[in-house]
């Protein structure tokens, strides 16, 4: 009795091990199809322009405001730190290099995959459901190349630029509370500021990492609502995993690509 | 007509990304000053470089001439060799003597440069021979105690 219950444990086990390393296989067949056959999508770059608006323009709104609150509560919670040490006017190197090494990719990849992520899912899954995708192929008309090559360059193209904006933002926010409502001297908030930030080994490596959170989301994204069970439920399910996901594996590469760039002279 | 409206704020948002990106680059990084142009190297030779780390100013009275590219130990002398990039646009004469100093009483250290009056520049790669090392807190603090005592015996 205790031999065959173990038994089927086991089984169960193995079964999702091999469930998990099949989907990730699949994921990775997935993502290679999709760069392949995103060269109808260069070609016609109408279908990008459009999926830029959904994924680009409409996150503007919420990156640009939540850039700024976060800058600003950096600004207090530094002041409030530097001020132990009499070193204020350091509060612009601290809410930049803060913002441009690590908020601004971080922050704003999270927020691109639960506003453009979770709706790229609930579109395609949604599409696959009611069976779009299948008449897209009767048709002879790839739905990668037509449907998910377009969102994922969209994705890759909007995520940098979306975290240039949370970091400018975020970087004028801390200035006006640092500066406008506490009064740090503003010639010694920006030239320390300015002395600090490197082009090369900040900024560059800001936009490195959100180009690869960019990648990682999208492809998340896509996936899951290419994979999902073609069932009400099923999309659902399929866009919390993505959420989950993708927030998971921002940061973790996050972690990676750290200790890549900043592991200390 | 739908579609063109769509094309405007497709554009108008690559540019506000753009334009992000370039108030990052100039006005919170320091592209606008020494890192673009062409510079020339110069080494020097420290036997205590206290707190000194690559990247750190080079400047001289005050004004940032370049940056600390590596910072090496010489296992012959046993010294700290302290390379630097140095800003085209500025000459230094042979007999410039290095020093390493605090900006403030515990802000970051830097190189500083003091000119000398030979003619003659230095070159690409080389080394400047007068240097004077970093000042270091515990040893300014024991000396100053030894000449208390010093002093004290003195008096008895």
């Amino acid at each position: 009795m205790f031999s065959r219950s173990s038994s089927i444990n086991v089984r169960n086990i193995g079964h999702h091990a091999i469930d998990i390393v099949l989907r990730l296989g699949y994921a990775t067949r997935f993502f290679a199809l999709t760069v392949l056959h995103s060269g109808t999508s260069f070609i016609r770059f109408r279908l990008i322009v459009r999926e830029l608006y959904y994924t680009g323009v409409l996150s503007m709104i919420i990156i640009l405001i939540s850039g700024l609150f976060v800058g600003m509560v950096l600004g207090y919670q530094g002041y409030q730190t530097l001020n132990t040490y009499c070193s204020e006017s350091a509060l612009g190197v601290l809410v930049a290099l803060s913002l441009v090494r690590e908020l601004g990719p971080v922050v704003s990849a999270l927020l691109f995959a639960s506003r453009a992520g979770s709706a790229m899912t609930a579109e395609i899954g949604l599409m696959k459901a009611t069976e779009q995708l299948s008449a897209m192929e009767m048709m002879a008309v790839d739905p990668i190349a037509r449907v998910v090559a377009p969102r994922f360059w969209a994705g890759v193209i909007s995520m940098p630029l979306l975290a240039a904006m949370f970091s400018a933002m975020g970087v004028y926010g801390g200035y006006l509370i640092g500066v406008v409502v506490i009064g740090v001297d503003e010639g010694s908030f920006w030239s320390q500021m300015q002395s600090a930030v490197d082009f090369r080994e900040d900024i560059v490596n800001g936009v490195i990492k959100s180009v690869v959170f960019g990648i990682a989301v999208t492809w998340i994204a896509l996936f899951e609502g290419y994979d999902a069970p073609p069932t009400a439920e099923g999309v659902s399910g399929a866009t919390t995993r993505t959420v989950v996901t993708s927030s998971l594996s921002i940061l973790g590469l996050d972690f990676v690509l750290t200790a890549f760039m900043f592991r200390g002279i | 007509m739908e579609r063109s409206t769509l094309d405007l704020w497709v554009g108008l948002f690559v540019i506000a990304g753009f334009a992000a990106l370039t108030v990052l680059a100039l006005k919170v990084g320091n592209m606008g000053s020494v890192s673009g142009g062409s510079t020339y190297q110069l080494s020097a030779q420290f036997t205590n470089i206290g707190g000194l780390k690559a990247r750190a100013a080079v400047k001289s009275a005050g004004v940032v001439v370049g940056r600390v590219s590596q910072i090496g130990f010489d296992n012959q002398k046993f010294m700290a060799t302290v390379t630097m990039n140095i800003d085209s646009k500025f000459k230094f004469p042979k007999d410039t003597s290095a020093s390493i100093l605090t900006a403030g009483l515990l802000g970051e250290q830097y190189v500083g440069l003091e000119g000398g009056a030979e003619d003659a520049m230095l070159a690409n790669g080389e080394t400047i021979k007068l240097t004077q090392s970093a000042v270091v807190l515990e040893k300014l603090i024991s000396q100053f105690m030894y000449s208390k005592a010093a002093e004290g015996n003195n008096t008895k």
